[in-house]
């Protein structure tokens, strides 16, 4: 499968360094190495979920819990979860750093894609939520972090954008 | 059986737990009961009370978790059901007052109106405790042995339609949640 085993270390490295202690996930092709490191870290409380909007609840009880959260969601998974963003993490201002990635843009071969990536970037604006690209390994951790930081700091959502540059190695 | 009612019998069970609820008549009647700093009442997004009482056993699984949740919402977010089932949190209880309806919006009947059981349906998603209530006694009965076990539990309790007529209060939203979130920074001494 050439979904970067080296660059999902290094998105993984990099939520850890944030202080990331509860990941919250749904399976998509992208994703499968980041959901097997945090499968694998005994530090790590990995939440398989059924459809992404769970996340939102379980992202706010984490933050009252005092656990910083990340939630890996394919951009379609950010479309499922719109409700739950706007009416709970927006209103009740919790911190979420979505992790998302960016299915669908340039470059994609799979038709059924096509639609929510270019639905994504568009809905994130309107929903005012910043986002940041990870494209490149070297600016990853940097880039993590300052999203995060400033997530927690404004208490709202933020979002980082995993782009094919980076996932996919052909 | 009236959900104030059953709120009535047990709430001086809540005291030492961690409580989340969902919107419309149920958070109205619990603060008309007296509003605590360890209540949070989520006033939209439905069927996300009970992810939000996941969340919160999976980072502190030494506290009590108590979840009031309806039919409606939950019929919102059923495979939240398989995701606790997973995971099943001892100390969780998931309260369910069923009311076959969607009282806040004109009463319109839910699936639970027409067949769909709520407990079966926990049952089968792996929940390993669920049950259906139908009288307040039988409600504080099984709401003392899900508190004094060691086991996720759903409790489904069949109630009346009715509930006060509005349901705005005076505790504006973050304030509540701001009180929830130094509520359990007190009791855990975490600081995020």
């Amino acid at each position: 499968m050439p979904v970067s085993w080296a660059n999902s270390q290094i998105v993984y490295d990099a939520l850890k360094k944030c202080g990331i202690g509860l990941v919250s996930a749904l399976p998509e092709t992208w994703l499968v190495h980041l959901i097997r490191m945090a499968e694998d870290d005994p530090e790590m409380i990995l939440v398989r979920l059924a459809k992404e909007e769970e996340a939102i609840g379980i992202s706010a009880g984490a933050h009252f819990a005092g656990t910083k959260s990340a939630l890996l969601m394919q951009n379609h998974g950010f479309l499922a979860s719109i409700n739950g963003i706007v009416s709970f993490a927006q209103l009740y201002r919790i911190p979420l750093l979505m992790v998302i990635s960016y299915r669908g843009h340039f470059g994609e071969l799979d038709p059924w894609q096509t639609q929510g990536g270019s639905a994504t970037e568009p809905l994130l604006r309107a929903l005012s939520i910043p986002y940041a690209f990870l494209d490149d390994p070297k600016t990853v951790e940097k880039r993590l972090a300052a999203v995060q930081t400033w997530a927690a700091s404004s208490l709202h959502p933020a979002a980082v954008l995993l782009t094919r540059d980076l996932m996919w190695e052909e | 059986m009236q959900r104030i009612e059953c709120l009535r019998a047990i709430y001086h069970r809540l005291q030492d737990c961690l409580v989340v609820t969902i919107m419309g008549a149920l958070p109205t009647e619990l603060q008309s009961l007296g509003h605590r700093s360890n209540f949070f009442y989520l006033q939209h997004a439905m069927g996300l009370a009970s992810s939000t009482g996941l969340g919160l056993a999976l980072c502190l699984p030494e506290q009590r978790v108590v979840v009031f949740d309806g039919d409606g919402s939950i019929l919102m977010n059923l495979g939240g059901f398989t995701t606790l089932a997973r995971y099943r949190p001892k100390k969780l209880v998931h309260v369910i007052f069923d009311n076959e309806s969607l009282l806040s919006v004109g009463g319109f009947p839910t699936a639970t109106s027409t067949g769909s059981d709520l407990a079966a349906i926990a049952l089968a998603a792996g929940v390993p405790q669920a049950i259906t209530v139908r009288t307040p006694e039988e409600f504080t009965e099984s709401f003392a042995q899900a508190m004094d076990g060691n086991e996720l539990t759903c409790i489904v309790a069949k109630v009346e339609a009715t509930g006060p007529k509005g349901y705005v209060t005076g505790l504006s939203l973050l304030e509540n949640r701001f009180q929830f979130r130094r509520h359990i920074e007190k009791i855990t001494h975490t600081t995020e």
